[in-house]
């Protein structure tokens, strides 16, 4: 069963709402001890990347989710949920939890911040049979509502990319880890089938 | 890239009426959950929930109409009227909305957008503008359901509340809204340019065409509509299909 993270910046009910469409058992908590026993974690987030540390660390959740991550424990992050995952992130200067190599930078001023919108996801051409993306065409629109972008060291982890001021990240997936900067919660029938690609891979 | 999105609004007030009065007819149609299912299953892109009346009858919003929706759809959407402190923020987001956005109550106390803002974030944060235009190419702010002229001019509010932490505007024309003559675009375009926030623009899409002038013309970023789907005159299927043949880029639902 996964367990939804809850740290005070998540759109935790629009998740509850869609395990509830998939018919996916699930909890959601925000105390260490009950994380630190999940079998697998969703870390959601919207909101701003300092706040969100913070209350990672305030509620001790820091620690164990590294733990936990480098234990071999599927997790998906979401939006702000992905973000935190790198070494460090632009927005008000934030050190994350840097579990993947890389950092979070603003949308440069050409284009309008926030992005809000559906926008499309490329896969690389050379894992179209990525589970992920399993009935999942190339292309497909999902939803985004954000002003800062994740670029990871490694070029080997992107599974997702996306054209807005440039292309950038918009999923990746190392070993257990998965995240996305589209909000699969609100993405319709191409978010639904991501969620249930990840179960059905990762669980 | 990023594609323009179709937003229709639902109005709940009328929705209730609609429906208490048992109007056979438009009776399924008249339950907002139903409606919101109907525009998902359709295509649309996000959905507005507008209690119009809640600021000139001060009540509170129909929260279980937010709750039941939240439950039912796979979209984004968003709900207001009436807002007036975090905490009506708080309650809307709590039943499940993704974005609350405020109006009368940003006009008599702008730190309100601040509040919000750092409370839940600016994309949580929508300010919907009513504008009505006063003069060749001035624009002035009208509250309470667009009855009373605030004196602001609609360009320097929506500059004012993004610097404030609105991420999005929502703007209506008085001037087009219900006629079905078009957007306004002049006053679309010239707000668009002023922010560097999306526009949603609002009041006057009667045909597919005043759809693809918003986006091309008035540089609009979503476009709004209500009795237009509400009373089958224009599907969002057939919508988008003629926008994306006029070379506006559109999401294709899977």
């Amino acid at each position: 069963m996964i367990t939804i993270i809850d740290y005070g910046v998540g759109n935790l009910g629009s998740l509850a709402n869609l395990f509830d469409r998939l018919s996916m058992p699930y909890i959601i908590s925000g105390k260490p001890e009950v994380i630190s026993r999940a079998e697998a974690l969703l870390l959601p987030g919207v909101g701003a990347a300092g706040e969100g540390m913070k209350n990672l660390r305030d509620q001790k959740l820091d620690t164990v989710l590294r733990e936990k991550i480098s234990a071999g424990v599927s997790f998906l992050g979401i939006c702000l949920g992905m973000q935190v995952l790198f070494d460090q992130s632009e927005e008000g200067n934030t050190l994350c939890l840097g579990v993947m190599r890389g950092s979070v930078r603003r949308f440069r001023m050409t284009v309008k911040v926030p992005q809000i919108g559906w926008n499309q996801v490329y896969y690389p051409k050379a894992i179209p049979d990525n589970p992920l993306w399993a009935g999942i065409p190339q292309g497909s629109e999902y939803y985004f509502v954000n002003s800062y972008i994740c670029a990871p060291d490694d070029p080997s982890v992107v599974i997702g990319t996306t054209v807005y001021d440039e292309s950038f990240v918009s999923a990746i997936a190392a070993k257990n880890v998965v995240a996305t900067q589209f909000h699969p919660e609100k993405s319709g029938a191409a978010g639904m089938q991501f969620i249930k690609n990840f179960v059905e891979a990762y669980l | 890239m990023i594609t323009k999105r179709i937003i229709p609004c639902l109005d709940m007030t009328k929705a209730k009426v609609v429906k208490g009065i048992q109007f056979i007819n438009f009776r399924d149609a008249g339950d907002p959950v139903v409606l919101a299912k109907k525009y998902d299953a359709e295509g649309a892109d996000e959905l507005t929930f507008l209690d119009i009346t809640a600021t000139t009858e001060n009540r509170p919003i129909l929260l279980d109409v937010v709750t039941r929706t939240a439950k039912e759809i796979t979209i984004p959407f968003s709900v207001g009227g009436g807002i007036r402190s975090i905490s009506d923020m708080r309650m809307i987001l709590r039943a499940g909305a993704d974005k609350v956005s405020v109006n009368t109550g940003a006009v008599i106390h702008p730190s309100l957008i601040n509040d919000c803002a750092n409370a839940f974030g600016s994309q949580c944060v929508v300010l919907s503008l009513d504008a009505k235009q006063i003069a060749p190419r001035r624009w002035n702010v009208f509250i309470n359901g667009g009855t009373k002229d605030s004196g602001l001019s609609a360009i320097d509010w929506a500059k004012e509340a993004t610097e404030r932490g609105a991420g999005e505007i929502l703007l209506t024309s008085i001037d087009q809204d219900g006629t079905k003559k078009g957007f306004d675009l002049e006053l679309t375009r010239q707000v668009s340019r002023a922010v560097n926030v999306p526009i949603i623009a609002s009041g006057g899409g009667g045909t597919k065409k005043d759809f693809l002038d918003v986006f091309t013309k008035g540089e609009a970023d979503a476009a709004l509509a209500a009795s237009l789907f509400h009373f089958n005159e224009l599907s969002i299927p057939e919508l988008k299909t003629y926008l994306a043949q006029g070379g506006v880029s559109v999401r294709e639902a899977i």
